[in-house]
């Protein structure tokens, strides 16, 4: 069952992501709007999969790599349709469903067998923890699928060849503002989750702060992403040097996620 | 005071309240903070210190590379980014505080061009007719407005969430009373470190940091530990009973203490942190009996003690397995080996026996037949010993930036002015966050007037 749910997720995200490479191609509204259907389906599906695999485990099913990798999938498409029913820019599913698709197709290279929960993840706030820290990560991620296209969009500006792609993109300011709405919705939630990993960390280990590796590259996201909110105080720091900064935020956030676990030792390597 | 002096000092103050330095700071953090995670912090492992050269050890040696997080150097950087928030918040909340306290209640024709959002109204009937019934309009639909007369025109103005614009000010002081909680810690406060023995107890830990001992006041005795294991092998939980004894009074009484689950007494919280086997501690258990008859007498025998048996032999636990078959693939289960020496000295005989197989041993033809019942294992319970008293100042900041960041990031100042002249209407709106969505609002507010 719970490996049809996610095969089922798998199909329909890879159906998604060519429906709105077409709509790249090809931006009719009918296109966008059955992207955005066929996003929509995945997106149910990918929750049924999510639940039925907590009901199985009977704890948060966000406890290794290819739980935490699907579970990113999943807040990132969630956060998209939220932003694509405020802006109705289709075109930033072009840019943000590919990477859902990937990050699901990724989860499938690590072990999938429900594993029994080691002393340390036995808490109530493996839930609270875990849930904001992706659903910060999936904001940041479109974050970065706005500044993309705002990099590209500059581009067509700066070198005047306003040809098609320029015509499906949608305007710097409102890139530049998604951009600055990611943020605020992001920044808050990585603090929480911070917090709440702060919380737990007391219980678990004695300690509300050790400097663990996973705990100290999320304070320098939490840094990198300070500097950007603060640098777009200053009129300077908007746009294009906004979206740059985002950018990179959202490498330093990948190592965060990722690196760590893969290439530091430390308390949080659960792979 | 000097001119130049007070110039100085005047630079000096901006340089602190600057954005760029605040900016700078955060980057500098952010790129510093990353060489802890790849230097090994504390003592580095001596295989680390062999793949580096000598010159590089000095080096990183010199910089406290190898306890970045408090080298001297991080420390002035948190202590000029807390200088520099302070500094920040002191110019920037007065400001602030005046758009908050003594918001512009009117709406003339000046500002009016400053606000982004505006909508014009022609109505009948005259001002003070219009006043009343955009007071009642704006109390139902918005908040309660203020009315301020002028030039025969009235000014009405309504806010929501004022007080959302402190929101990034209670982040900054959240983050100095974090800091301030660290700093009580880091001062009263200790980590230390103990390993208790089943069946003992102690009242003496030791501080991680230089291995000195710190005595608790009060005993701390260690009852039982066990670990259980999932079926795949791996570890499900650990478990110490602890027994907290203050002044002989027994304050807690094997209360079980697991990982997420820590017991507190007296400001000092014990955690489950790791436990061992203990080497020489455990208990062995036999039944011994003799060949021509008698009951069965049972047995309990140390690791390394020398028993005295009813025949005037002696014997002892040489070694013990949990696992016999790695030695003997014919055999399972647990089986210790032992040493029986005659009375009165001569040849000692060394065999094995077996818990699983009881019988065994009556093959050998000796006097004495001996069965094993298997062993206790005795277990050393690590625990990691905390005291740190600025710990729920460190919970209030968080709770104050929880706050503060809803506040900043989740709210905002929304203000609408009314303009009322005769037979005219002007509606005004401005917010101090997401433009967009307080456009929405504003936008529905002018439909709900038009409809009236």
């Amino acid at each position: 069952m719970n490996a049809l749910f996610f095969n089922m997720t798998l199909a329909i995200y890879f159906a998604a992501t060519i429906a709105y490479l077409a709509y790249l191609v090809k931006p009719r509204e009918v296109l966008g709007k059955v992207s955005c259907c066929i996003l929509s389906a995945g997106f149910v599906a990918h929750c049924a999969y999510t639940v039925d695999r907590y009901l199985e485990a009977g704890h948060t099913p966000i406890t290794n790599l290819h739980e935490s990798l699907s579970f990113f999938s999943l807040a990132i498409v969630g956060i998209y349709i939220l932003f694509e029913r405020k802006y109705r820019i289709f075109i930033l599913g072009s840019f943000v469903t590919p990477v859902a698709f990937l990050l699901m197709a990724a989860s499938t290279g690590f072990p999938s067998a429900i594993m029994p929960l080691n002393p340390a993840l036995k808490s109530k706030w493996l839930m609270v923890h875990t849930v904001m820290a992706f659903l910060s990560y999936a904001a940041f991620a479109v974050a970065f699928g706005a500044a993309i296209m705002y990099l590209i969009q500059q581009h067509f500006l700066k070198s005047k060849k306003l040809g098609p792609m320029y015509q499906k993109l949608p305007s710097l300011d409102i890139l530049d503002e998604i951009n600055y709405r990611c943020l605020t919705i992001g920044f808050p939630l990585l603090t929480f989750a911070i917090i709440s990993g702060a919380i737990w960390a007391e219980s678990a280990w004695g300690t509300y702060w050790s400097w663990d590796p996973k705990e100290t590259w999320s304070l320098i996201t939490w840094f990198v992403y300070a500097a950007l909110l603060h640098g777009r105080l200053t009129t300077g720091w908007r746009g294009k040097k906004a979206a740059i900064l985002a950018i990179v935020g959202f490498f330093v956030l990948l190592f965060t996620f990722l690196g760590v676990n893969l290439f530091l030792s430390g308390l949080h390597s659960y792979k | 005071m000097t001119t130049s002096n007070r110039g100085f000092l005047e630079t000096l103050w901006d340089f602190f309240c600057s954005l760029k330095l605040a900016i700078s700071l955060l980057i500098l953090l952010a790129a510093t903070s990353i060489i802890g995670t790849i230097i090994p912090q504390g003592t580095p492992p001596p295989e680390y210190l062999q793949t580096i050269s000598a010159g590089k050890y000095k080096f990183y040696q010199a910089l406290g590379f190898f306890d970045m997080y408090h080298s001297w150097w991080f420390i002035l950087l948190l202590y000029l980014f807390t200088v520099n928030i302070v500094a920040c918040s002191i110019k920037r909340l007065p400001r602030v505080w005046k758009a908050i306290s003594e918001p512009t209640l009117v709406m003339d024709d000046k500002f009016e061009k400053t606000l982004s959002l505006t909508h014009d109204f022609r109505m009948d009937g005259d001002a003070a007719a219009l006043r009343d019934k955009m007071v009642a309009f704006l109390k139902g639909a918005f908040a309660e407005p203020v009315v301020t007369e002028r030039d025969g025109e009235f000014h009405l103005f309504a806010q929501k969430s004022p007080y959302s614009r402190l929101g990034v000010y209670v982040v900054h002081l959240s983050i100095i009373v974090i800091f301030i909680g660290a700093l009580i810690g880091s001062f009263f406060g200790y980590k230390a470190y103990v390993e208790i023995a089943e069946g003992t107890s102690t009242s003496v830990v030791h501080n991680r940091a230089d291995m000195k001992p710190i005595d608790l006041g009060f005993t701390v005795r260690c009852d039982k530990f066990t670990v259980s294991f999932y079926d795949t092998g791996a570890p499900k939980e650990f478990k110490s009973l602890l027994t907290v004894i203050d002044g002989g009074k027994v304050v807690f009484d094997k209360r079980p203490v697991i990982v997420n689950d820590p017991l507190t007494y007296k400001g000092i919280t014990f955690y489950q942190a790791s436990y061992r086997p203990a080497e020489d501690a455990g208990l062995y258990h036999f039944t011994v009996r003799e060949r021509k008859g008698g009951a069965p007498v049972k047995i309990s025998i140390q690791q390394g003690e020398r028993k005295l048996l009813s025949d005037g032999s002696t014997m002892q636990v040489l070694e013990s397995s949990q696992e016999v078959s790695k030695f003997i693939p014919q055999f399972q289960g647990p089986a210790a080996r032992i040493e029986v020496t005659p009375k009165g000295g001569g040849a000692p005989q060394v065999f094995i026996v077996f818990q699983n197989y009881p019988e065994f041993d009556a093959q050998r033809g000796g006097d004495l037949i001996f069965s094993y019942d298997g062993s206790e294992e005795k277990m050393f319970t690590g625990l990691q010993v905390a005291k740190d008293p600025g710990v729920w100042v460190v919970w209030a900041g968080c709770f104050l930036m929880v706050a503060g960041c809803c506040m900043a990031f989740f709210m905002s100042h929304r203000r609408v002015w009314i303009r009322v002249r005769k037979g005219e209407v002007t509606l005004g709106g401005s917010a101090n966050k997401n433009q967009p969505g307080f456009q929405l609002a504003f936008d529905a507010l002018v439909d709900k007037l038009k409809q009236q």
